[in-house]
């Protein structure tokens, strides 16, 4: 290490676009007129303590935590169609973020969640958990198998219904870079009903829609979805090379 | 080639047994918790305890809150501080759902000053159903006087809010903790940075 390094700064990370994500209340959305901040942010210079974050690498991963149609089983398969969703996790520049934690949680095949406040009238399956992490890799990729998750109602207004969607969460390299957001499925009829997807911006909403791959699809097996994510990157672009 | 930023959502009502399965009872491993100090990291051991309340004042039972701090000299884990020396965490994560008054519980310890100027603080990131973006915040501590007069983010902010950021310090029995509410909205609404 050269005295240099310890005098390193962690990179800079650019601001968080606004045009890009939903505002905080967004009427609706009943439950954002409560609860959303209503006073203007503050702005804030990054110090260390925006420009660090906790770091999780494949030690905090077991083996079947990106394998969701294997680590919630009983006694047998979990119902439904079973599928896999990858893609890579990159900054605005495009580079991969490596080795950082992706988690997810979704409803069953029947759109029902194992949470205990769940009480919609569909099945639970003793088969099926519906939370799982992995690590991207040196590329930033990530990789579940999973099965296709479920439309559930929920009480936002009459006949009411989520769109199919997983959670996912993720980290990035720092406070600032933390994301949590949903998937959706191409082609849902539910889309253009939902307002939390329609809380989103519109010029932004596709980036939320997973796109069907016949090339992650496996044979006899799985069909395949790709989701990218892109997490806030470095405040000046980096120089063509 | 430049790349736009996915957008956030809410996080629902059901992250429970996805971010923090332990203090839910869901039996899958969690890679972070309320526990982020067991007694032998280096510090002043503290608890900082809050609700989140919204803006009729009800404390929200959905919320969850994340919690990034220095370890007791100032150092963060990781490797974006290059002075990281320490086998504390500095992550916590706590869901408002499992306490009674749905509080949010962190033990931990007290962070040292980072930087030259910098008042000890905590980085608090608050997510729920009802919010599709997360918000950020800061708690400060009530017996850092001087420090945190300071402290050039505190001293950014409005004078009348900036209470809205100082933990209040409470000792009973030997145990030190901190209370820090989070007001959605209203009159003492929390000051959130645009991170
Ligand atoms: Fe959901």
């Amino acid at each position: 290490m050269t005295e240099n390094d310890t005098e390193r700064e962690p990179p800079g990370i650019g601001p968080r676009d606004w045009k890009s994500h939903p505002a905080y209340v967004s009427p609706e959305y009943k439950s954002t007129v409560l609860r959303g901040p209503t006073k203007p942010l503050v702005p804030i210079t990054h110090s260390l303590s925006e420009l660090t974050g906790p770091v999780y690498g494949a030690e905090c991963v077991g083996e079947l935590d990106h394998d969701l149609t294997r680590n919630g089983i009983k006694d047998g398969e979990p119902l439904g169609e079973r599928m896999i969703v990858s893609g890579r996790v990159l900054d605005e520049a495009g580079r991969p973020i490596r080795n950082t934690l992706v988690e997810v949680w979704q409803a069953n095949a029947a759109g029902r969640y194992i949470h205990l406040v769940d009480q919609h009238n569909a099945p639970l399956d003793p088969n099926f958990f519906g939370g799982g992490r992995c690590v991207t890799d040196d590329e930033g990729r990530y990789r579940f198998l999973t099965v296709k998750p479920g439309a559930y109602p929920w009480g936002n207004h009459p006949n009411a219904w989520r769109p199919n969607h997983i959670h996912f969460s993720l980290f990035g390299p720092s406070i600032a870079t933390r994301l949590v957001t949903q998937m959706y499925f191409p082609g849902d009829p539910l889309l253009e009903h939902d307002p939390i997807f329609l809380g989103t911006p519109e010029i932004a909403r596709n980036r939320l829609i997973s796109k069907f791959s016949l090339d992650v699809t496996e044979a006899d097996f799985a069909l395949g979805y790709i989701f990218d994510i892109v997490l806030r990157g470095p405040d000046q672009t980096p120089m063509e090379t | 080639m430049s790349h736009k930023q996915t957008p956030s959502q809410t996080v629902g009502p059901y992250f429970a047994y996805g971010l923090t399965p332990g203090q839910y009872n869901y039996r899958f491993a969690e890679v972070a918790s309320g526990s982020m100090a067991d007694d032998k990291v280096a510090g002043e051991h503290i608890r900082i305890i809050g609700q989140v309340l919204d803006g009729e004042g009800v404390p929200i039972n959905d919320a969850m809150i994340e919690l990034w701090q220095a370890d007791a000299t100032g150092r963060y884990a990781g490797d974006s501080d290059v002075r990281a020396n320490t086998g504390f965490s500095g992550f916590g994560r706590f869901g408002t759902g499992t306490d009674e008054e749905n509080r949010f519980i962190f033990d931990t310890v007290k962070p040292g000053s980072v930087e030259n100027g910098a008042a000890p603080h905590v980085s608090i990131i608050v997510f729920m159903r009802g919010m599709l973006t997360h918000a950020y915040t800061r708690a400060y501590f009530s017996d850092e006087v001087e420090a945190n007069a300071n402290d050039p983010v505190l001293s950014s902010v409005p004078e009348g809010r900036r209470e809205t950021l100082v933990a209040m310090r409470n000792e009973e029995d030997g145990n030190v903790t901190y209370r820090f509410d989070i007001h959605m909205q209203g009159d003492a609404e929390t000051v959130f940075f645009d991170v």
